[in-house]
């Protein structure tokens, strides 16, 4: 080979470059974050149909607004549908899939039952690098506490 | 010859459109006036190059040797190893199409295997087939064909549609130098005898006189006596050339055409009249009639043929017992010497760094070749005041200079003449920036194409640089194409005359000549080309 | 080749990868097939990348087998010459550093390319004016592309690295729709176009391409595409597709999981693309580096090039040309090393 010292580095540099998901991540594992559904809401929803909350997910007593694989990839589509509604044409209900109605509301209905910010939203939006600008204006559930009646920040 | 070539109303009626069938599905038609005629027997024989033979390229059958597929593909594999260039340049072309309306042969013929992009694709086509994995399995997907002797037709008809001069290499984000690729292309040809004449007979003749011309020792001199004479007639004071002489300190080489066409001759006095001036200051030097050829047309045929001609410059500079050697205006010599001399020929450790005796510069850009461009070398002589000048002896010329490519792509000698020009000229006037310096268009007759029966593609590949001339003409009356090139004065004129009538050509020296006042000269009426000077009638 | 076999052709090839996909992507779907997902979730991605190494470094090294016998430089501007004499230091590199800021010049900001001119031919005279916008796609196209690629290492780390979640923030700073739109990814994808649609609109263009040139055009808009769709309409759970990248990276492959058919075409076009792209027109990445009209400095005269094959050749000596003329240059009174062969 001609000009080894060039070519060697130049090649060195590519491999480390473009090998750099695999080094940057010896020793470490990544598991899939979990979403936690442990909240009062729920616990009492489960309990109210006399399941424990395991059980109560499983079998479709407790349900979200629409279908769990929906929601997962679709949540923040449903919010903005939420949003143009509400506050284009007035509307707050929402006709959920499972037969329900529900006020078209982040805090009031979403953050009720997925009371735990940080264990529920906060794990994906981590770990996949999303920083929705919900709580640009609205409240944490934990900020709630404070100012329960003020679902927009003043 | 000239009959021959079609008027410029019908020369200018170009189609730029490619035609309906795809580049591999049109065979190639090989028409007069674009064809050099093919070497002959002896003169390959001469060279002890292969395969020397009577034939004809309109001829259906070129009588190429039994195994020539096998001597082709195995100089293909030969030049893979040795060249870097050549592997890469056939691996990385993404055809992006930037070099394709950079050529003046595509530019002047429309032809689009002139595309230097398609040029090059004639020789990648079979290096993907034989030599690429994915060639050899999906074929024509890949743009992979098969060789054939119609492909080596077509390599044949294309490479010798290219003047090697760099200007699409210029534009080509990768630098892909179609340059490397038709050297390459060439030697291949070259290895189954289908050199051509214009080139092949120039390189055996410089490999026998020294020169291409075949000038023998006494007639060179001859011919330079005879400028010694005009030199005297016109200046009154007559110049002592020496040659092949002993000791010396500087070795002057230049391209043979000064010493023997017009207006090329005009410069060889020019060179004359200033060593002459230069002689009362410390200036020694001596021409060779060994190594009295600055040119290399060995450059057209192969890397190893050129290193055979130009192993006479450094071996007569270590004969003679020279210091450095100075050489002359041209082209695709200076790419030789500055790009290739020291490589094949050198270390030329019997030679010193240059020193310009007169000003005592020392040339370190040369610190190794030891050559110095005469351009550089009157430049410095120039700026440090040493020269006589009246510019105004070449007030009858409004100027614009050509950039040879060689020169310009292969060294970036670029402001050196214009800085020479501007000292001995009163009118200058460039050329539109797309057409000079490092885009620059070749003169349509380099490496080796300025044969007589080829003079159509001439003028049309010489299309774009006389557009250019023509602008200036138009706008400034320029009426003198400068330049530094020895093909260039040869060819230029004839281009001149088809394109710009009334537009001359001359070398950068023959207007320092005409400028410089030598000690003890008569008061001078003419140019160098005995024409009047200006003002002269009115006093008469 | 004409324009529309070669169309054609790549768009079957195109084509084809994409079925491929689709169907690996619908065996996950509708019928668990969980040998798909392991093949096309986890083998071929590994064997792919696995290729791009290998073969990058394969390609590269053999080109690097062969030497560069000459200092071949395409020079572009003034040469380093009499000092009082303006060397144009980037177009004409004399010195190391200067030819490493031409090269980085070349290699980021595309130089030679800026310099593109268009030829038109008026009145049977060629004009030529500035013609930049092919470099203007080009910067745009390669530099989307590169944005898109460190983008898309957030299914590759975790913890995000800051800088990327710096990047990430810049790409999206119009925050339009939720997601917002990354603006990288329609730029690179509407590069890609101009580009398809530049070869397909220029007869000359059209001329020199072959299927080859088309093909990887096709294949990066599809990926292009199946990206936008998948951000935008027909969402997928990234959550789990980091969970599977993360898996591959770490060596420790999970179940791929159900993501749906798009992100299954998207990741098998990828693997198409850096498996293919060690044995294509795509090396020029690699092959500008090596570039020896653009990588050498312009100094043959003062720094000796060396050729390892320098081979000796015949020559004609001074010797035989005086043998030759001898007594013609005694008579023209041209000094001699030998006198006449009578006269000894």
């Amino acid at each position: 080979m001609y000009d080894k010292g060039k070519v060697i580095t130049g090649l060195a540099i590519f491999f480390l470059v473009f090998t750099f998901p695999f080094w940057s991540n010896i020793g470490k594992t990544a598991p899939m974050p979990e979403r936690s559904l442990d909240t009062p809401v729920l616990q009492e929803m489960a309990r109210e149909a006399g399941l424990d909350l395991e059980q109560a997910l499983k079998e479709g007593a407790i349900n979200c607004v629409e279908d769990k694989d929906y929601i997962v990839s679709q949540h923040m589509h449903l919010l903005n549908l939420w949003r143009d509604s509400v506050v284009r044409s007035g509307n707050r209900m929402y006709a959920g899939a499972f037969g329900k109605r529900h006020e078209m509301s982040l805090s009031k209905s979403c953050m009720n039952c997925h009371s735990n910010k940080k264990d529920f939203c906060d794990r994906c939006h981590n770990y996949m690098n999303v920083n929705p600008y919900c709580w640009d204006c609205h409240l944490t559930p934990e900020q709630m506490g404070t100012a329960s009646d003020a679902e927009v920040k003043q | 010859m000239a009959d021959e070539v079609p008027k410029t109303s019908e020369m200018v009626k170009i189609d730029h459109a490619p035609p309906s069938t795809g580049w591999m599905d049109t065979p190639v038609v090989i028409r007069k006036g674009i064809y050099s005629y093919p070497a002959k027997k002896p003169t390959l024989d001469y060279l002890s190059m292969p395969f020397g033979r009577e034939w004809s390229p309109l001829d259906a059958d070129w009588k190429l040797p039994p195994n020539w597929l096998d001597i082709l593909l195995e100089g293909m594999r030969e030049r893979i190893d040795r060249f870097r260039s050549f592997r890469l340049f056939m691996d990385i072309c993404v055809r992006c199409g930037a070099c394709a309306d950079k050529c003046h042969y595509f530019i002047g013929t429309g032809d689009p295997k002139n595309m230097p992009v398609l040029r090059a694709e004639l020789l990648r086509s079979v290096y993907r087939k034989e030599f690429t994995l994915a060639g050899k399995l999906m074929g024509k997907m890949v743009g992979a064909r098969q060789m054939t002797a119609e492909v080596l037709k077509e390599w044949w008809y294309y490479f010798f549609q290219c003047s090697e001069c760099r200007r699409c290499s210029v534009f080509c984000p990768y630098g892909i130098d179609t340059a490397e690729i038709t050297i390459i292309g060439r030697e291949l040809l070259n290895l189954l005898g289908l050199n051509i004449d214009w080139i092949a007979q120039p390189a055996a003749n410089c490999f026998r006189t020294g020169n291409h011309l075949g000038i023998q020792p006494h007639a060179f001199k001859d011919m330079l006596d005879f400028f010694v004479d005009d030199t005297e007639n016109i200046t009154g004071v007559r110049v002592n050339p020496t040659y092949n002489r002993k000791g010396a300190e500087i070795l002057f080489v230049t391209p043979s055409g000064d010493v023997f066409a017009d207006p090329g001759t005009y410069t060889a006095m020019g060179y004359l009249i200033l060593f002459h001036y230069l002689e009362s200051l410390g200036f020694d030097v001596t021409w060779s009639t060994y190594a009295s050829e600055g040119g290399n047309f060995g450059f057209f045929t192969s890397h190893e043929m050129m290193k055979r001609l130009n192993a006479k410059m450094y071996a007569e500079a270590k004969r003679l017992k020279v210091k450095w050697i100075l050489g002359g205006e041209c082209g695709h010599m200076w790419r030789v010497i500055h790009q290739y001399m020291d490589t094949m020929n050198g270390p030329a450790d019997h030679l010193e760094t240059p020193v310009s005796p007169i000003t005592g510069t020392r040339f370190t850009n040369a610190a190794t070749t030891k050559m110095v461009h005469i351009t550089e070398f009157t430049a410095d002589l120039i700026r440090n005041g040493k020269l006589k000048l009246d510019k105004s002896r070449n007030d009858n010329l409004n100027v614009t200079f050509h950039d040879s490519c060689n020169p310009a792509r292969g060294m970036g000698l670029l402001d050196e003449p214009r800085y020479v020009i501007q000292n001995v000229c009163n009118t200058f006037h460039e050329m539109p920036e797309s057409t000079i310096r490092e885009q620059t268009f070749c003169c349509g007759s380099g490496s080796g194409l300025n044969a007589g029966e080829n003079l159509e593609l001439r003028f049309r590949g010489g299309m774009p640089r006389a557009n250019a001339v023509k602008h200036v003409h138009e706008k400034h009356g320029v009426n003198m194409l400068a330049c530094v090139c020895a093909i260039d004065r040869a060819v230029l004129p004839p281009l001149m005359d088809y394109w710009v009538p009334g537009v001359g050509v001359t070398g950068v020296h023959e207007l320092v000549g005409n400028a410089l006042i030598l000690p003890g000269e008569k008061k001078r009426t003419t140019d160098l080309r005995g024409e009047d000077l200006p003002g002269v009638e009115e006093e008469d | 080749m004409n324009v529309w076999a070669s169309l054609i052709l790549s768009l079957i090839a195109i084509g084809a990868v994409a079925t491929v996909g689709a169907v690996a992507g619908a065996a996950v779907q509708f019928f668990d097939l969980s040998a798909a997902a392991w093949l096309f979730g986890v083998v071929i991605p590994y064997l792919a990348f696995v290729t791009f190494i290998a073969g990058f470094i394969y390609r590269v090294t053999t080109w690097a087998r062969s030497p560069v016998p000459f200092g071949i430089p395409t020079v572009c501007g003034q040469a380093k010459s009499l000092p009082w004499i303006k060397q144009s230091r980037l177009e004409s590199p004399f010195t190391k550093l200067e030819v490493v800021a031409r090269m980085a010049l070349e290699i980021l900001c595309f130089r030679s390319l800026f310099r593109n001119t268009r030829m038109t031919f008026k009145g049977g005279r060629p004009l030529y004016g500035p013609n930049q916008w092919l470099w203007v796609i080009a910067l745009a196209f390669h530099y989307t592309f590169l944005v898109i690629v460190i983008r898309h290492m957030r299914f590759f780390t975790e913890p995000i690295p800051g800088v990327l979640k710096l990047l990430e923030a810049l790409d999206g700073f119009l925050q339009i729709g939720a997601p917002y739109v990354l603006i990288s990814g329609f730029v690179m994808a509407g590069a890609a176009t101009f580009l398809l649609l530049r070869r397909l609109a220029f007869a000359n263009i059209r001329y020199i391409s072959l299927p080859n040139d088309y093909f990887p055009l096709f294949l990066i808009l599809t990926i292009a595409g199946t990206g936008i769709l998948m951000r935008h309409v027909f969402k997928v759970d990234i959550v789990a597709v980091k969970a599977m990248m993360m898996g591959i990276v770490t060596f420790h492959p999970v179940a791929p999981m159900d993501i749906g058919m798009l992100f299954y075409i998207h990741l098998f076009c990828v693997c198409v693309l850096i498996a293919y792209f060690p044995w294509s027109k795509l090396m020029h990445m690699g092959g500008v580096f090596l570039s020896p009209t653009r990588n050498l400095p312009n100094n043959t005269r003062a720094v000796r090039h060396e050729n390892p094959w320098n081979y000796p050749v015949k020559v004609h000596t001074y010797e035989e040309y005086e043998e030759e003329f001898r007594e013609k240059m005694i008579e023209a009174g041209l000094p001699v090393e030998k006198e006449a062969a009578e006269e000894e």
